[in-house]
Parts: structure tokens; sequence; C-alpha cells
């Protein structure tokens, strides 16, 4: 079992990397336009060596660290309140369902006309990108929550706040964890578009810099370094679900 | 004085599709409601145990649900030491038809729910004396969805009986588990009761759990839920079925009430 969890997308890896190869090798185009994995590799050690992998890795994570945080610290509480207080849900639901599905690269003129050039706009889009599912998932769980919860908690005379704590708390947090999940990627996806318009750094500004550098292998090797960060960071969203006190959330319909 | 005294009391649901339907001026309850429960009388005493019996969507975790004070009646009342029912209090413990645990909290922390306002050595020992009353003793750690059905049970009964209610009141307390569970778990409610004393209301579908465990057997017709049999058993417990013929003469009375024409 363990042994198939790693040898099985060591072999899709392997596969596209063979394909890759094969397309550079057959296909016509110059090493320019298609570098070769090889290449890549190299050009990867090379932007490891100096330094500017690291660098603007380091960037995009810092903004979407901080865009995430605050869609996190913000749109729980909010989904939350959405999701048990009737009137703030008729005040505000069908604002948040407009808002959402404009996509966040939609704001990138009015973000860079009020926040200029810089960190802000591009944590603002992140932000954006995150804040509305986590609202709405955290709110959807809210009113999944089954009633037989609420009567318990009554039954045992719990307090608003231990409600809070004791009952919806813990009752949403599998799909909350869940929402995290799709929220990092998402704002992942976003910071490098943000970062290919507003600044000067970042992984998106490496792919843009290098394209009008006309350096595809660095291009490439930035599409990599994206993909891996996303990997772990989903793997550690994925791991907070592997926590005990969240495992019911796994074996309880 | 009674303890529980249940006095007219109906229930109906709306009707949602007929109240869009027609839209009739009659805005009377009970003309747009589907009746549920329809003028219920009944008196319970206190350390009673009652066992409800009736057809399954009769009303019987409605009637139970009205006691606890999870729902309001349509009208008629329910009266608790002579006070009316406002809402739900842990002197009256619920304990539910499909699991009313908390499925984040180990079955320590469940059982600790009631038992809050402790300071933290005397909830300790509370707990733990809980736990082994029903006899989850080493289990304590583990989340109900690692219980069996039985093991479940067992805890939420637990975690009733801690906070030390006057009521207990159950929905089918043993439906879903197998033959033998089923009646050890029952063997153990019979002795919680006789060590404990609470007044207990039992909703059953197995008449011989009624026969074995009420002193009052309550009967409701299919819906609406009018009261069809009211019954006291003067009998001690434990009860031999086998042996005891009134019991049997009963049992036989109570088949044939329920619509099936033999016992079986
Ligand atoms: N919230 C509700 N709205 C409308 N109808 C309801 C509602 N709750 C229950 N009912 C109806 O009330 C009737 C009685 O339900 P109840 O759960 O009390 O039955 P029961 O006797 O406990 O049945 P069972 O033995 O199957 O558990 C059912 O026919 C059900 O459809
Ligand atoms: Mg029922």
């Amino acid at each position: 079992m363990l042994n198939q969890k790693i040898i099985l997308p060591i072999i899709s890896f392997s596969v596209l990397l063979l394909i890759w190869e094969l397309v550079t090798r057959f296909s016509g185009w110059s090493q320019q336009v298609f570098p070769s994995p090889l290449m890549v590799l190299i050009s990867f050690q090379e932007l490891i060596v100096n330094g500017e992998l690291l660098k603007h890795a380091v960037a995009s994570l810092f903004r979407v660290s901080i865009g995430f945080f605050l869609a996190v610290i913000l749109g729980i509480p909010l989904g939350i309140i959405l999701g048990r207080i009737k009137i703030v849900h008729l005040l505000l639901n069908a604002l948040i369902q407009f808002l959402r599905p404009i996509s966040p690269l939609a704001w990138i003129p009015l973000a860079m006309l009020w926040f200029g050039i810089g960190d802000v706009p591009a944590i603002f889009l992140i932000f954006l990108s995150s804040f509305f599912p986590m609202v709405v998932s955290t709110s959807v769980a809210v009113e999944a929550i089954k009633p037989t919860f609420f009567q318990v908690a009554a039954n045992f005379n719990l307090s608003r706040y231990e409600i809070l704590t004791k009952i919806v708390i813990p009752a949403i947090t599998p799909q909350v964890i869940t929402a995290l999940r799709i929220s990092i990627t998402i704002a992942w996806l976003v910071v490098v578009a943000a970062e290919m318009i507003a600044v000067q750094s970042g992984l998106g500004y490496m792919i843009l810099d290098s394209r009008n550098a006309l350096r595809m292998d660095y291009v490439m090797v930035g599409m990599i370094a994206i993909g891996i960060i996303g990997l772990a960071l989903d793997f550690i969203m994925q791991s907070l679900s592997q926590i005990e006190s969240t495992a019911w959330g796994r074996f309880t319909k | 004085m009674s303890h529980i005294k249940i006095k007219n009391l109906q229930k109906s649901y709306i009707d949602r599709r007929r109240v869009s339907r027609s839209k009739t001026k009659d805005n009377s309850k009970a003309s747009q409601g589907i009746a549920i429960l329809n003028d219920i009388n009944l008196e319970f005493e206190k350390g009673e145990v009652v066992c409800i019996l009736g057809p399954s969507g009769c009303g019987k975790s409605t009637l139970l649900r009205m006691i606890a004070g999870f729902e309001k009646p349509s009208a008629g009342e329910v009266l608790v030491n002579n006070k009316p029912v406002t809402g739900p209090h842990a002197d009256s413990i619920f304990v539910f038809q499909h699991s009313g645990l908390l499925p984040w909290m180990t079955v320590w922390e469940n059982v600790e729910l009631g038992l809050r306002h402790l300071e933290p050595v005397a909830r300790k020992v509370a707990i733990q004396e809980h736990i082994d009353l029903v006899e989850l003793t080493r289990f304590e750690h583990l989340y109900p969805y690692q219980l069996s059905g039985g093991m479940q049970r067992r805890a939420e009964l637990a975690r009733g009986i801690a906070v030390n209610p006057d009521t207990l009141i159950m929905d089918e307390p043993f439906s879903g588990l197998d033959f033998l569970t089923h009646m050890k778990i029952r063997e153990e409610v019979v002795n919680m009761h006789e060590l404990i004393k609470k007044t207990t209301l039992i909703v059953t579908h197995d008449i011989d759990d009624a026969l074995i465990m009420g002193d009052k057997i309550i009967v409701l017709s299919g819906r609406p839920a009018t009261v069809k049999l009211e019954k006291n058993l003067n009998f001690g417990r434990p009860r031999n079925l086998a042996e005891n013929l009134e019991l049997r003469e009963l049992r036989d009375e109570l088949f044939f009430m329920l619509g099936v024409s033999y016992a079986v």
C-alpha cells in the first residue's frame, strides 16, 4: 500500500518527463522555444544557486500567507455569523453571492488604482480570492450541523459561548479544513497572476520577466516551482485533517 | 402530585403544500396543519418507568420532544412538577433515537458535558464513576465512531445520568442493536433504574421491552395519535415473561392492538 502510494505517482511523473523529452527531440522546435528537461534542470540549479528562485518564491509565499491569513481570520467568523444568525444571512448572503463569481483578476485594474504598485494590491487580490470561498463554505457547514447537536446543547444548558466552542466550531472543522485546502490552491493560482501585473518580485514576476528575456527555460523553472510549492501547500492543509480530534469527520456521516 | 402531567396536548405541523395552494382566510392552526397528536392526557408518577408503544410515525418522538421542551405544543401543555415546560433543561435528559453523542468528543468529554460546573477533582471522580457504571472503563478516550452501537448507547446513558436529572427520556434506546446487545442494555437500564429511581420515559417498538420494564404502558393510536391504552403493571422487576400469565395475556392483547393478529 505505502509502496503504491510512492511508486504510482513516480510512474506518472516519469511518463510526463518522457513525453516532454520526446516532444523536444522530435517536434523540430528549438531549445529556445521548447527547452528540454535537461536544460530546464540545469537552469533550475542555476536559479537555486544564485538565489533568484528562493527570493521570488519567498516573495510569493509572503503575499499568499498574508492574504490567505486575513481571509481566514475574517472569513470563518463571518461564515459562522452568517450560518447562525438568520437576519445577517438575509442581509448579506445575496451580496456575497453577487461578489463571489467576480474573478479576483477582474479586480486588478481597481486594485492597482487604489493601492498602487507593490505588495498591497497583490495581497488584496489573494484576500478576495480566498475570502468568499471561506465565508460561503463556513456558513454552509454551520447550516448543515445536525439539529440534534443543538438540542443536546440546550438539554445540557450550554451557554451561547459554549455552543460556539463545544458545538459549532468542532462540528464545522472538517468542512473548514476542506475549504482551507481549496482556498489555498486558489490563492496560489491568483498570486502568480497578480504578480504579473502589480509587482517586481515573486514567481509570477519571474515568469513574466523571463518571457520578456525570451528565456523559456526560466519560465518553465518558475512553473515547476509553482507546482512543487502548490503540492506542498496542499499537503500541509491535508495533514490538518489527520489531526485526531478532527478524524471523526471522516467516519461520521 | 404527579411528576409529569400532560394536559389536552395537541400538535400539528404546518402542511406547506396545502398552505401555499389554498389561499383561504382561515388561519387557525388546526385547519392549516397535519394533526399529529390529538388531545393527549397522561400523568406519570415520580420514579415510574413509562413505556410508550405505537405504530411507526404516529408521533411518539414528537410527544417526547415536547415533554423535553424541544418543541412547543400547538395546544394544551406539559407540566413537570406542576410547572409548564418552557424549554429544554438539564432536569429532563433526552437520549436520542439516533445517537446524540457529540462525535468530536471522546466518551470522557461527552460525559463531562453535564458535569462542567464541578471542581476539577470532583469532576474527574464523577466522570470516571459514571463511565464505570456503564462498563466503559478503559474506553474513556475513544471517539463515538470507534465504539460499537451498544457502547454508544451506554455512553449516552452515562452522560445523561451524570447530570442527575429528574427525568430520563429515551427514544428507542435499543433500536438498531443486535438481539443480545438489546437484552443486555435493557437489563442495564432496569438495573440502573433500581439504583437511581428516576422517572424514565421510554419509546419502544418492542412489546416485550414494555412488559419487562414498564410500571406503566401507554399505547398510542395511528395518526393523529390518541391514547389507546394506559395500563399500570404492578409487578416488581426483574420480570419473567414466560412465568407470568397476566403479562402474557397482556402481551397478546398488545400485539392485537398494534395490528398483529397473533403473537410471535
Ligand atoms: N418538523 C416536522 N414537520 C412536519 N411533519 C413532521 C415533522 N416532524 C415530524 N413530522 C411528522 O410527524 C409524524 C410523527 O413523527 P414522529 O417522529 O413523532 O413519529 P414516531 O412515532 O416517533 O415514529 P417512529 O416510530 O418511526 O420513530 C410523522 O408522520 C412525521 O412525518
Ligand atoms: Mg420516533
